[in-house]
């Protein structure tokens, strides 16, 4: 028997249609506190339309979402923020001609007695939570249009730890990055970790959530096929998975035994 | 001595280098390079009638171009300013003439439908999902006709009242002042509140906006409104300007609008902009017509040299950009 409150989020049968499309048929999926959750899949297999729907981007159509033991039948963007949740997308969450703090404070800025923006207050924060990420060099004035993609991941990051977020989802985190920004998006993941932090990493590239994950979680085509402690995978053996999935719609044999939606007790 | 000189060197160095990279540097620039032309080529530029003038003329347009510049800030259009500011100078009119109201609410009863056309344009804007362009044409076109309607073409007289805009306070008129008092009040909305920095974030990135919780429909509504009653305001200006309400006031005065935004600096792609670079621009377009008119030049010959500065001025601020659209 699953306790809802043991879990930072969980969600109970989740469906998400757009027009005749079933986007989500039905998902279970949970997340522990201060553990990394690899979501995999294909593209289309709904990964992103699940994250939307913990940052209360997209409304469910059907289904309970649980954050740390309470329940909602939706979250709004503004609601996710105020319970911890926090997605981080490839560049789409950030002003790329406005400078690095407005990006880390939009929607959450410091404002004094009369309504008007701390922009001193604001800058010096960004300064500090920079140089605590390893983005020393960068001064927050910098417009994000200047940056890497690593760095702006580094960014999205920053805001995320500014406000204390319990989970960071991040959606595709390193794609179309170079190695060494993806080594550094990686460092972010483990500094969220060590900070006691959740984390939902997003990708269809095994290799680059592997050193990081503790559990696999399997989509495809809208419903979760398959879970797997760290411990029990190798990268080979998930790449083995998501073929035979993508090419038969099915799990070899041999992983079932270890696949958790099939374990008894462990789900 | 010789490492103080290097020293303070550097730092005017620095300041120019800082001043350069602000947004408003250029309309200043080009502020300043035409008040100096136009003062050497007609000696009647800078006696204090012409100044005056020049200034009665500018305020009207400033305030278009305050509401004009948001919008664009914002990644939208807006193609109604000359028929709000038509229509509110308009109901000014006749709620003092006709229905023999006190000025103040003559005034408030313009600035209230100024407001209205705003408000409606984001309705159509934010709930319709009506492109800012069209929602905002469809009210060129009505606002117009209402005009119309109401004055059944003709002008409303007997408006001496409205004076008291252009009385002067000091050495300046008031709606000069009323002009500055906007200037600095624009400037704060959109530097220190989180509504003038959500302006600028919905024209950089919408998606972001939302995504961070923040209700952009609203922050639109609010903005489209707020450009109404500067419109309004201009409206009441005109009807100062003329002491008569015109059923063409502010014909085609949507352009200039958007070619004193676009001069003062800001973006058509939205986003990126200073709050009080439509001041300049507003300055500059009218200075233009001006000086031209000092030194005799046809006036057919005016909306040319207008055309080539506003490009002059489009290739200056995109030089940088990778591609525009």
């Amino acid at each position: 028997m699953v306790r809802e409150s043991e879990y930072l989020v969980f969600t109970k049968n989740l469906v998400k249609r757009f027009g005749d499309v079933v986007a989500l048929k039905g998902v279970n999926f949970r997340v522990g506190y201060n553990e990394v959750v690899g979501l995999v899949g294909d593209n289309g297999a709904g990964k992103s339309t699940l994250a939307k729907i913990l940052a209360g981007i997209y409304v469910p159509d059907e289904g309970e979402i649980y954050v740390k033991g309470q329940r909602f039948r939706r979250l709004t963007p503004q609601k996710a923020r105020e319970l911890g949740i926090e997605l981080v997308h490839q560049e789409r969450t950030l002003a790329e001609d406005h400078p690095i703090w407005r990006n880390i404070f939009m929607g959450r800025e410091i404002t004094g007695p009369l309504g008007f923006l701390r922009i001193k207050e604001m800058k010096a924060a960004a300064e500090k939570l920079l140089n605590e990420i390893g983005l020393k060099a960068i001064p927050p004035d910098t417009p994000v249009k200047f940056l890497s993609g690593g760095y702006k991941q580094g960014v999205q990051i920053a805001r995320a730890v500014q406000f204390e977020a319990d989970l960071v989802i991040l959606d595709e985190p390193t794609i179309q990055l170079s190695i060494s920004e993806v080594h550094r998006v990686l460092e972010y993941v483990h500094g969220l970790k060590k900070r006691g932090k959740s984390c939902v990493f997003i990708t269809h590239n095994i290799y680059h959530v592997y050193p990081v994950a503790d559990r696999f979680v399997i989509i495809d085509r809208g419903k979760i096929v398959a879970e797997f402690r760290k411990v029990d995978v190798t990268p080979e053996d998930l790449t083995h998975i998501l073929v035979s999935i993508a090419r038969t719609g099915t799990i070899p044999e041999k992983y079932e035994k270890i696949n958790l939606l099939n374990v008894a007790g462990s789900n | 001595m010789g490492g103080r000189s290097n020293r303070s060197s550097h730092q005017a160095t620095e300041i120019l280098k800082a001043f350069w990279q602000h947004e408003v540097s250029k309309p200043f620039i080009a502020f300043l390079g035409l008040f100096i032309v136009s003062a050497v080529l007609s000696p009647a530029f800078l006696t204090p009638y012409n100044q005056r003038v020049l200034a009665l003329q500018t305020a009207p347009l400033a305030l278009l171009a305050f509401g004009e510049s948001m919008i664009i800030l914002m990644g939208s259009i807006d193609l109604s300013p000359g028929s709000t500011m038509a229509l509110a100078g308009t109901v000014a009119a006749i709620t003092f003439v006709h229905y023999k109201q006190p000025l103040a609410i003559a005034f408030l009863a313009g600035i209230a439908i100024g407001a209205l056309v705003g408000f409606i344009n984001g309705l159509l804007v934010t709930k319709a999902k009506i492109p800012s362009f069209v929602a905002t044409l469809a009210a060129l076109v009505a606002g117009r006709g209402m005009v119309l309607i109401l004055t059944g073409g003709q002008p409303i007289v007997g408006l001496r009242a409205f004076g008291v805009l252009t009385m002067d306070i000091g050495p300046l008129p008031t709606m000069v002042w009323l002009m500055f008092f906007f200037t600095v009040l624009n400037f704060f909305l959109l530097t220190y509140t989180r509504w003038g920095r959500y302006i600028y974030a919905i024209g950089g990135n919408e998606e972001a906006v939302r995504c961070s919780g923040i209700n952009a429909d609203l922050i639109k509504l609010m903005t489209f409104t707020l450009a109404g009653c500067y419109y309004a305001i201009a409206g009441l200006m005109m009807d100062a300007r003329l002491e008569v309400a015109y059923p063409w006031t502010g014909w085609g005065a949507e352009l200039d609008a958007i070619a004193s935004s676009v001069l003062g600096g800001i973006q058509l792609t939205g986003g990126v902009g200073s709050p009080i670079g439509p001041f300049f621009g507003a300055y500059v377009l009218t200075l233009i017509t001006n000086v031209l008119i000092l030194m005799g030049v046809n006036p057919f010959y005016q909306w040319v040299v207008k055309g080539i500065v506003l490009v002059v001025a489009a290739i200056a601020l995109t030089r940088g950009l990778r591609y525009v659209k």
